[in-house]
C-alpha cells in the first residue's frame, strides 16, 4: 500500500477508537481495552478485505465477519458506522433497552452484523461452519474470526481448529488479539495460552504472526491468507490493549469498564490531537 | 392376531432425512461419530457430500450448523440425546435459539429406553432444557409414521427444532394413509371422559395398552398424544381436563421440566383439575433391558393404569 492509502487507514482507526469511546462512556459500561487493541484490524478488514455492500448488508454472497469476541461490540459497531451501515451518532445508543446496538452483537438486530456472539469460543464454530457451508454451495466466499487470546482456553476453540483443518477450509481466516491481557489478569498467570502459533500449527492451521498495530504486516498477513491453498489461516496478531488511550493501555482493568467524564475528555482529546497528527503528515 | 410392525423412530429419522435430501439440496447432516446409532448413516449413504462427520465434538458441531444456517442451509445435527440437549446447550442456547436461526437438532437415544449403556447417557432432562429456550419447538414422535412426519414438518418449519427420537423398536400405531402431522396440534386417539391420559413418545403406545386394560375396569380413558412438546396444543387439554376432570402425563423424562410440567402450567392456570404425572421422578436411572427399566420406574401401560387408579379411586 502507498503512503496515502496507509495514511487513510490511520485516519478510520483514529475515528474508530473515538467512536468506541463515545460508545462505552454513554452506554456507562462496556469492554473498551480489547476494542481498542482491535481498532487497526476492524479498520483494515473493513476497508480493504472484506467484500461487502453497506447498501445491502444482507447481500448473500459477501465475505462474513464474526466477532467470536464478542464483548468488543464497541469497535465492530464504529466500524460499521463509520463504513456507512448506520448513523454515527447511534453509537451514543449503545446498550439502551429501546436501542438496536446490543451490548454483545445481534445479528437480527444490528446491520452489517453477521452472527450473534457473546459467549466465547463459539464465534470460532459458527465461522468453520459458514465456511464449509460456502464451500458446500459453491460459493467465493471468506470467512473471518475475530477472537481474544484469553478466550482460545475455551475448549471448543480446539475443536473448531480440529474441524477447520479436516475440512480444509482455506477460505477461514481466524484472527487471535494476541493483548496478553484478560479480565484477572495477564494471560500468562490466568490461564496460559503461549505457544499460541506452535499450537496452532500443531493443529494444522498455517500461522502467521504479526504486529497488529502495522497495517503494512496486516496486508502481508492476509496476503498469506490468500496465498494458502489446502488449510486455514491463523493470524496472530500482537496488539496493545486499550491501544490509543494512554491511560487505558496494558492497563486489564480497562478490559471492561467505562471512563468516568474526566477519562472521556482526556480519552477524547489524547485521540483528536492524534488524528490531527495523521491529517497533518497527510499535506 | 397379526404381529405388530415395529420400529425405532431414529430409524424414521435416518429413512425421513434420506427421502428429504432427494427432494432438497440445502439439507445437510451433521453427526458426531455416532451415524450409526443416530442412523444417519441412511443419509450418508446416499449422499456422502453432504454428511459431515464432526467427530466426538459436539459443542462445536452445533455451532457449525449455526453458521451454516446462517448461509442459508438446513442443518441437521445428531447425536444422542444427552450430548446435544446436555453437552451442548449453552451453544444450542446462544449460537441458535437466541439468533433463531434454521437449525434442526435431531436428538437420539433419548430417555431411560437407552438401558444397558445406564445412567450417564439416559438423557432426562432434555424437554426441561429445549422447552426454556424462546423460539424452539420441541417434538417428541410416538411411532414410525409420526417420527417421519415430523423430520418432514421440521424442515418446513423456519426456526429451531428439536426433535427427540429412541432406541428402541416401538409398534406403529397410526395409518400412513390418514395421518396428518402438524406442529403444536395434539391427538386425541380414544374417547374416554373418565380421565384423560396425556402422552408423548415411546409412552404412548403403552397408554393405549392402559387404556385397554382400564376398560376391562370400567374407566374410560382419553389417550391424547401429544407429540408437540412446545409449542403444546393447549385447546385440546383444556377441553380434555374440562370433560374427563383429572389428568395423567406420560413421559419418558424427568416430572421435572417436562410435558407434566408444562401441561401443569396450563391447566393450573385455565382449568385447574387434579394431575398425575408418570415419569422419571428425580432419580438417575441405571443399566438394565430396557423394558425392566421402564417397569422398574412404573413407566409402562402397568404403571400407568396404577396411577389413574389411585387417582380416579381416590
Amino acid at each position: 500500500m502507498n503512503h496515502q492509502e496507509r495514511q487513510a487507514l490511520e485516519d478510520f482507526a483514529c475515528r474508530v477508537r473515538m467512536g468506541i469511546v463515545e460508545a462505552v462512556y454513554s452506554a456507562k459500561s462496556g469492554h473498551p481495552g480489547g476494542s481498542l487493541s482491535a481498532a487497526d484490524m476492524f479498520t483494515y478488514l473493513y476497508n480493504r478485505e472484506l467484500r461487502i455492500d453497506p447498501q445491502n448488508p444482507r447481500w448473500e454472497d459477501r465475505d462474513r465477519f464474526v466477532l467470536s469476541k464478542g464483548h468488543t461490540a464497541p469497535g465492530l459497531y464504529a466500524t460499521l458506522a463509520l463504513k456507512g451501515f448506520f448513523p454515527v451518532e447511534d453509537l451514543q445508543e449503545t446498550r439502551r433497552i429501546y436501542g438496536y446496538l446490543q451490548g454483545h452483537p445481534n445479528m437480527n438486530m444490528t446491520p452489517g452484523v453477521d452472527m450473534s456472539t457473546g459467549s466465547l469460543g463459539q464465534g470460532v464454530s459458527v465461522a468453520a461452519g459458514m465456511a464449509k457451508a460456502a464451500k458446500y454451495m459453491g460459493k467465493d466466499v471468506n470467512v473471518y474470526a475475530l477472537l481474544g487470546d484469553g478466550e482460545i482456553a475455551e475448549g471448543e476453540v480446539w475443536e473448531a481448529f480440529l474441524f477447520a483443518a479436516h475440512y480444509a477450509l482455506d477460505n477461514l481466516c481466524v484472527i487471535i488479539d494476541v493483548n496478553g491481557l484478560q479480565i484477572d489478569g495477564q494471560t500468562k498467570d490466568v490461564m496460559n495460552t503461549d505457544p499460541i502459533a506452535d499450537k496452532v500449527r500443531a493443529f494444522g492451521l498455517n500461522a502467521v504472526e504479526i504486529d497488529g498495530h502495522n497495517f503494512d504486516e496486516i496486508e502481508a498477513a492476509f496476503e498469506a491468507f490468500h496465498a494458502c491453498d489446502g488449510k486455514p489461516t491463523a493470524i496472530l496478531m500482537k496488539t496493545v490493549k486499550g491501544k490509543g488511550v494512554s491511560f487505558m493501555e496494558n492497563r486489564a482493568e480497562w478490559h471492561g469498564k467505562a471512563p468516568n467524564e474526566e477519562q472521556y475528555e482526556t480519552a477524547m482529546s489524547e485521540l483528536r490531537a492524534q488524528l490531527a497528527e495523521v491529517e497533518a503528515a497527510d499535506e | 392376531m397379526n404381529e405388530v410392525k415395529k420400529i425405532a423412530t431414529r430409524a424414521s429419522y435416518g429413512n425421513a432425512l434420506a427421502e428429504l435430501g432427494r427432494l432438497y439440496e440445502d439439507i445437510v447432516v451433521l453427526d458426531a461419530d455416532l451415524s450409526k446409532s443416530t442412523m444417519t448413516n441412511i443419509f450418508q449413504k446416499e449422499f456422502p457430500e453432504r454428511h459431515f462427520n464432526c467427530g466426538i465434538a459436539e459443542c462445536n458441531m452445533v455451532a457449525a450448523a449455526a453458521g451454516m444456517a446462517a448461509m442459508g442451509l438446513v442443518p441437521f445435527v445428531s447425536s444422542f440425546a444427552m450430548f446435544t440437549a446436555g453437552r451442548a446447550f449453552e451453544q444450542i442456547r446462544n449460537s441458535i435459539g437466541y439468533p433463531h436461526l434454521n437449525v434442526k437438532i435431531g436428538a437420539t437415544h433419548g430417555g431411560i429406553s437407552v438401558g444397558e449403556d445406564g445412567a450417564s447417557h439416559q438423557c432426562c432432562e432434555d424437554f426441561a432444557l429445549m422447552r426454556s429456550i424462546p423460539g424452539m419447538v420441541v417434538l417428541c414422535p410416538s411411532d414410525d409414521v409420526e417420527a417421519r412426519a415430523a423430520v418432514k414438518a421440521a424442515y418446513a418449519h423456519k426456526g429451531p427444532v428439536y426433535l427427540r427420537f429412541g432406541r428402541l423398536a416401538l409398534p406403529v400405531i397410526h395409518d400412513e394413509k390418514n395421518y396428518k402431522f402438524e406442529i403444536g396440534k395434539a391427538e386425541q386417539l380414544t374417547d374416554g371422559s373418565d380421565v384423560a391420559i396425556i402422552a408423548t413418545g415411546l409412552m404412548v403406545s403403552e397408554a393405549l395398552k392402559a387404556e385397554k386394560m382400564l376398560r376391562a375396569e370400567g374407566i374410560r380413558a382419553r389417550v391424547i398424544n401429544m407429540c408437540s412438546i412446545k409449542p403444546l396444543d393447549e385447546e385440546m387439554i383444556i377441553m380434555a381436563a374440562r370433560e374427563c376432570g383429572k389428568v395423567v402425563t406420560c413421559e419418558e423424562h424427568s416430572v421435572i421440566g417436562g410435558l407434566g410440567e408444562a401441561v401443569a402450567m396450563v391447566l393450573s392456570q385455565k382449568c385447574p383439575v387434579p394431575m398425575r404425572y408418570v415419569g422419571v421422578q428425580d432419580v438417575f436411572g441405571r443399566s438394565g433391558p430396557a423394558w425392566t427399566l421402564l417397569d422398574r420406574h412404573g413407566m409402562n401401560a402397568w404403571g400407568i393404569v396404577d396411577t389413574v387408579e389411585h387417582l380416579v379411586k381416590r
